[in-house]
């Protein structure tokens, strides 16, 4: 008996043990050994002390204008984000549930940004939004502010921003609005186009309700998508002009591997997983309290 | 009248995705355009198709060695993510203990973790292993391998774990009788049901390891080492821009994504719907 639970232990272990080493060695250790970095003051140089200063680097983040002004450009950013990409999804959604023959094409078209990465989105829209649009106001001899080059203005350059981050996920979006259209029932659309619904009716009355699932989800996907935005500021914006659109992940990445604060920057790096955090477990409640009020 | 509606239903449909599709248009036409051309009509079609500078672009990128790069790394990557996570998620699954539960919880909630917060001390723990034990971590791609199967080891779990729930214990059961060790009956009757899921994370991990840049920017130094992302990084960050052949860089890289995505739509489409539902 004895020597049959043994046999059984050794087969967990080989099937568990090889991806949680390798786990464990690339999440949790780097995760432990972070939360002690922040507590203190280094340059990342192996040679130069690590010096303890506790929580002075959590204090010190409340006076970095630098880094709470990236904290107020990443929640514009998401909040305008968030809005665009959910209206564009849901009404590209509609779209390609309707009954047009060619909805199977239009829905892969309308997805495909999502597969090209962000680092290669945003060199695409730097071309246009900058020199592209001034090469565009020359050609057509106007001189309207809206040909010139998006990315020399801090306001712009915001814009620019959000407008590319819908490009990329706005398709994204779609295919789980879709998923969730698909589910409404056919007999519950009829029914209420028996009943004398027209088409707009049907769609705030009828579809929106039940779409309520779809919502949570779509929000708070893009909510935290937006949040831990990186690739796009770098290659679009690069932060610029003058830090104009640093948001938070691209703050914490300076901190450590432009300015070699070590210490004070995974600090941030903390306080941002705190955030991220605090968003997701909002979003499992609320999805959570929705599934059993359906 | 219907029928009139339904053809312009489809004809402003198809403009609406064309009209979409736009920035791609530029990027493609204006590769082909020399300066003044690309300066004068930036969204004419070009006069001539002119590959000179897909020549020059592809030279400066290294594009050939790149493609090879990011093409081991995702194939190796994804190739251990799904042999060792279904694996280990049919074992927490059928093995019900608290230990398992512990396990598939540390899973998931690590799911939280921003790469941001992993980032710096990741460098150091691989910077130590190199230095005290000798293993190759940094600027390796079988390093940036390893870190990718660990990242890549939570979602993985999470979508078999809940595939594995919904299939019965009694087909497994019936091949122990019949004398199959643990491993015959993984591999032989369990991981070809796991099919579905197992395309779902072959697509989202194909999507996120194929476009990644911070880690492999992080672990990569060397120029041959470079993935398509580094290497049009680099590409855009050395050169005073000359914009026709940047376009021509930018065409050569979302060709493999475009190919891909042509010939796999089908579960593209299923796989992201999957994965993000279930997130």
């Amino acid at each position: 008996m004895k020597k049959r639970k043994r046999i059984e232990a050794s087969w967990y272990a080989l099937f568990t043990v090889p991806l949680l080493f390798v786990f464990v060695t690339v999440v949790i250790i780097p995760f432990i050994i972070g939360i002690g970095y922040s507590f203190f003051s280094w340059d990342g140089l192996p040679l130069n002390p690590k010096i303890f200063v506790g929580f002075d680097n959590y204090i010190r983040l409340f006076s970095d204008s630098r880094f709470t002004t990236s904290a107020i450009h990443t929640v514009v950013f998401t909040l305008f984000s968030v809005v665009a990409i959910n209206l564009l999804g849901l009404a590209f959604a509609l779209v390609v549930t309707s009954k047009l023959r060619t909805r199977n094409l239009v829905r892969g078209m309308l997805f495909m940004p999502y597969l090209i990465g962000g680092l290669i989105l945003g060199y695409i829209w730097k071309f246009i939004l900058g020199d592209g649009l001034v090469y565009l106001g020359e050609a057509l001899g106007s001189s309207s502010p809206l040909f010139s080059n998006w990315l020399l203005d801090a306001r712009m350059s915001m814009v620019a921003l959000i407008l590319v981050s819908t490009w990329q996920m706005a398709g994204y979006i779609m295919i789980i609005y879709i998923t969730g259209i698909m589910a409404i029932p056919d007999d519950v659309i009829e029914a209420a186009s028996v009943d004398g619904a027209g088409f707009w009716s049907s769609l705030f009355r009828v579809k929106f309700p039940l779409l309520m699932p779809s919502f949570t989800i779509c929000l708070f996907m893009t909510l935290s998508n937006c949040f831990k935005i990186f690739d796009v500021n770098l290659s679009l914006t690069g932060g610029g002009p003058v830090n104009a659109t640093e948001m938070f992940a691209m703050n914490i990445y300076n901190e450590i591997f432009s300015q070699s604060n070590y210490g004070y920057g995974q600090a941030k790096a903390i306080v941002f997983l705190l955030v991220v955090a605090v968003i997701t477990l909002i979003q499992v409640s609320v999805t959570k309290k929705r599934e059993v009020e359906m | 009248m219907k029928k009139i509606g339904s053809v312009l239903g489809n004809v402003l449909a198809i403009v609406l995705s064309l009209f979409w599709l736009f920035p791609v248009y530029i990027v493609v036409v204006n590769s082909f355009k020399n300066r003044a051309e690309l300066y004068e009509s930036m969204l004419a079609l070009p006069e001539k198709f002119n590959f000179e500078y897909y020549v020059e672009a592809m030279d400066k990128m290294n594009f050939t060695r790149a493609f090879t790069n990011s093409l081991v790394v995702t194939i190796i990557s994804i190739l251990f993510i799904v042999v060792l996570a279904s694996m280990t998620a049919w074992m927490l699954v059928r093995k019900r203990c608290k230990l398992s539960t512990f396990i598939f919880n540390l899973f998931i909630l690590t799911m939280l973790i921003p790469f941001q917060t992993l980032m710096m001390p990741l460098m150091q723990e691989m910077g130590w292993i190199r230095d005290n034990l000798g293993l190759p971590m940094l600027d390796n791609l079988g390093g940036l391998v390893y870190m990718y199967i660990g990242f890549g080891a939570s979602m993985a779990v999470f979508l078999y774990h809940g595939f594995i729930k919904t299939i019965p214990v009694s087909l497994e059961e019936a091949a122990v009788i019949d004398g199959c060790n643990k491993f015959k009956v993984f591999w032989r009757i369990v991981f070809p049901m796991l099919k579905p899921t197992t395309m779902t994370v072959i697509i989202l991990d194909v999507i996120w390891i194929w476009n990644d840049y911070l880690l492999p920017s992080l672990v990569l130094s060397s120029k041959a080492n470079r993935t398509i992302p580094l290497s049009t990084f680099s590409f855009f960050g050395q050169f005073t821009i000359q914009w026709n052949m940047a376009m021509a860089a930018l065409t050569i890289t979302i060709i493999p994504v475009v190919v891909f995505y042509i010939f796999s739509q089908k579960y593209i489409i299923k796989g992201v719907a999957a994965g993000a539902v279930k997130q």
